[in-house]
């Protein structure tokens, strides 16, 4: 699905990711964790294809495709997806108008047809028990005044709906009580599949309670200092980011 | 000199000018047609006249029509601009047209006519409306207009009468080189409630100049919804001025939008009684070379006003805006809460706005603010959407619309407000928005 090797990203002149290096196969769930400042973001931006990052070294292949050589959007209707941890407010336009619009457009790329109002309709509606969200807010603007909750869980409506392969969740988990946690998480689960992988981009160990990866990797200064399978998760929760300093300062 | 031209061409038809037989008013006439001789179209060296450049009007000439040789209008034309379920009345070039108007139905206690005719059947109702908002106002454009209206509307609504439907006037040029000088009169008394719906629109292609001043009066706790659609071709030059007068308690709910013509003015100014309340909506378009300038005026001049202001401009390719918003606080306006607001789109890199909102306070127990912005489209909001998909183009034309969007949303009625969508999606044709999805 998606194998990225020695990335090196800048942004203006301060390098942020150092040599990354990271092969995910088709219905894997990768977790990255890592302390604040140490590239989780960065890297989630990247295979999104935010403007501002300069990839000086490195390659990410996506599908057998250059990933790096697509603009966003490209990126996007290939069935790449990135649930911000920041949803942006768009006033103005609403929540149906939005997923219509991307829908059709990822739809012509794959050479469908655009769906009728009525299936659509249908289908948007499905999905939205799918994330426990009011049919109302599929009429609001996108995000005007959404609870944290909330935008969290637009996301994930927008990502069900999309039908993305790689499913990048960039500290989804943040801002949410355990209520919504979970919500997310059901949501999350339920688009598991043989052909859809995930990157649950992580600051704490919370999340991996409801969302199982299988493996977990530690991102540290820009670098992945280690790999694991779920119960790494568990013991950075315990032994705090403090320790991958420590394991660091040995290697070094 | 170039006043001079129009001037004469006047003084030609002077005897088609509606109530040239009044005394009275040929005296108003006089006085104006002096002060227009003395001032011509106003110049860019005075001040509310700084950003806006009119004196192409002088090198133009246009020509004013007459009533004795009546345009053939497209009814199927006219029939894309007027509103479902209104009372209409319809000015050509200036003039009022019965026969293209529709008022059946509107009960017999409203006047609803021609200015002309209003000045023979009703002259002291005219007499009475007549100048009484434009106590405070005086430019070259307005003493033109009061020198010379070949026709106009006259609407008086008595008071407790709550109109079933809205009124439209519509507005029609279908003369190149001509011009169309309007003064139309509105009048609501006590506790008397209407919607009001100008437009102005012209045939295709043609180059014209509206002039068009509208006088309202609110009666105590009277309610007035006002919207100005201004889609003028885009070879023409617009004034468009409505001038309120509001006595206390009454209510005035104004949008104005501004998305044709080469050269538009938009003035809307307010005067505001104890507890009057008013609300002034505007968006403006432009793109190309459009310059669309819009002039703003409230004057609380007594207790417990309040006023709320909001205009969004979008501006385009090397289309040059205007917002000038000025409020005053009289000192016996105690009380007083005003708010303004202007956030502005650039579009294009030679695209222009001036801002300059103006507070003026004289009274110490007050609560108003203003704020303006003007920037492009927000980076982040881009990449949003494109990282969902939706091509960079396409993203910013909904954006676009959007933001212009917001402001069409607010409008009450819902025929209008499916109409303005629609002209929003003729003006950015590429905003891939489609009509059904709204």
């Amino acid at each position: 699905m998606l194998k990225i090797e020695n990335l090196h990203v800048r942004v203006e002149d301060k390098p942020i990711l150092k040599g990354i290096s990271l092969h995910i196969k088709p219905g894997e769930v990768h977790a990255i964790m890592g302390p604040n400042g140490s590239g989780k973001s960065t890297l989630s931006h990247v295979l999104a294809g935010r403007d501002g990052y300069e990839v000086t070294a490195g390659t990410v292949i996506y599908k057998g495709k250059n990933l790096l050589d697509m603009p966003p959007e490209e990126r996007a209707r290939e069935g790449v997806f990135l649930a911000f941890q920041y949803p942006v407010e768009i006033p103005g336009v609403s929540n149906v108008y939005l997923l219509k619009a991307a829908l059709n457009a990822v739809r012509k790329h794959r050479g469908l047809p655009e769906l009728d109002a009525f299936d659509f309709l249908q289908m948007i509606k499905a999905k939205t028990k799918l994330v426990e969200m009011d049919e109302k807010f599929l009429y609001r603007a996108v995000n005007e005044g959404f609870s944290g909750g909330e935008k969290k869980r637009n996301e994930i409506l927008q990502m069900a709906v999309l039908e993305p392969s790689l499913c990048i969740l960039d500290e989804t988990d943040s801002g949410l009580d355990i209520d919504a946690l979970k919500i997310v998480s059901d949501g999350v689960n339920s688009l598991r599949s043989a052909d859809r992988s995930f990157i649950l981009v992580t600051h704490y160990q919370r999340l991996l309670d409801y969302i199982k990866p299988d493996q977990v990797h530690v991102l540290a200064q820009g670098r992945i200092v280690k790999t694991g399978d779920a119960s790494l998760a568990l013991e950075l929760e315990e032994r705090g980011y403090g320790w991958i300093d420590q394991t660091m300062g040995e290697a070094a | 000199m170039s006043a001079t031209s129009y001037i004469e061409r006047y003084q030609s038809i002077a005897n088609e000018l509606p109530g040239y037989n009044l005394p009275w008013l040929n005296a108003v006439r006089q006085l104006a047609s002096g002060s227009f001789e003395a001032t011509g179209f106003p110049s860019p060296r005075e001040e509310e006249w700084k950003y806006t450049n009119v004196t192409a009007l002088e090198k133009k000439l246009f020509a004013p029509s007459s009533i004795s040789t009546p345009s053939t209008i497209d009814k199927e034309w006219l029939e894309t601009h007027v509103l479902a379920d209104t009372w209409t009345l319809v000015m050509v070039d200036g003039y009022f047209d019965s026969k293209l108007s529709d008022l059946v139905g509107l009960t017999d206690k409203v006047i609803a006519t021609g200015i002309a005719e209003a000045l023979q059947s009703h002259p002291d109702r005219v007499k009475a409306l007549l100048g009484t908002t434009l106590e405070k106002e005086s430019h070259g454009f307005l003493a033109f207009n009061t020198a010379y209206f070949s026709d106009g509307a006259f609407i008086e609504i008595p008071a407790n009468v709550k109109l079933q439907k809205p009124l439209q006037i519509l507005h029609i040029s279908t003369r190149n080189e001509a011009l169309a000088n309007t003064r139309s009169l509105v009048g609501l008394g006590r506790n008397a409630e209407a919607k009001l719906i100008e437009t102005f629109i012209g045939l295709p292609n043609i180059s014209y100049l509206t002039a068009a001043v509208t006088e309202i009066h609110l009666a105590e706790n009277a309610v007035l919804d006002h919207y100005k659609l201004q889609v003028e071709t885009d070879k023409a030059y617009h004034f468009g001025g409505v001038y309120v007068k509001q006595d206390k308690t009454s209510h005035f709910y104004q949008h104005n939008l501004s998305f044709g013509g080469l050269l538009a003015r938009n003035e809307i100014h307010a005067e505001l009684a104890t507890a009057a309340e008013c609300e002034m909506n505007g968006l403006f378009l432009a793109k190309n070379r459009q310059h669309v300038d819009n002039h703003t005026l409230i004057h609380h001049v007594e207790p417990h006003g309040i006023s709320r202001e909001t205009y969004r401009g979008v501006l385009a390719d090397r289309a040059r805006g205007v917002f000038q918003g000025r409020i005053v606080v009289h000192p016996q306006a105690q009380k007083t809460s005003a708010e303004m607001n202007n956030r502005n789109l650039l579009l294009s890199e030679d695209a222009e706005i001036d801002a300059k909102p103006q507070l003026e306070i004289l009274a110490d127990d007050v609560k108003c603010s203003h704020g303006v912005a003007v920037g492009q489209l927000a980076a982040e909001s881009i990449f949003y959407l494109v990282s969902r998909g939706v091509d960079r183009e396409t993203a910013k034309n909904m954006l676009t619309f959007a933001f212009a969007n917001e402001m069409v949303e607010k409008i009450g009625l819902d025929s209008l407000r499916n109409k303005v969508q629609d002209h929003l999606l003729n003006i950015f044709p590429q905003t891939g928005i489609r009509r059904d999805w709204l």
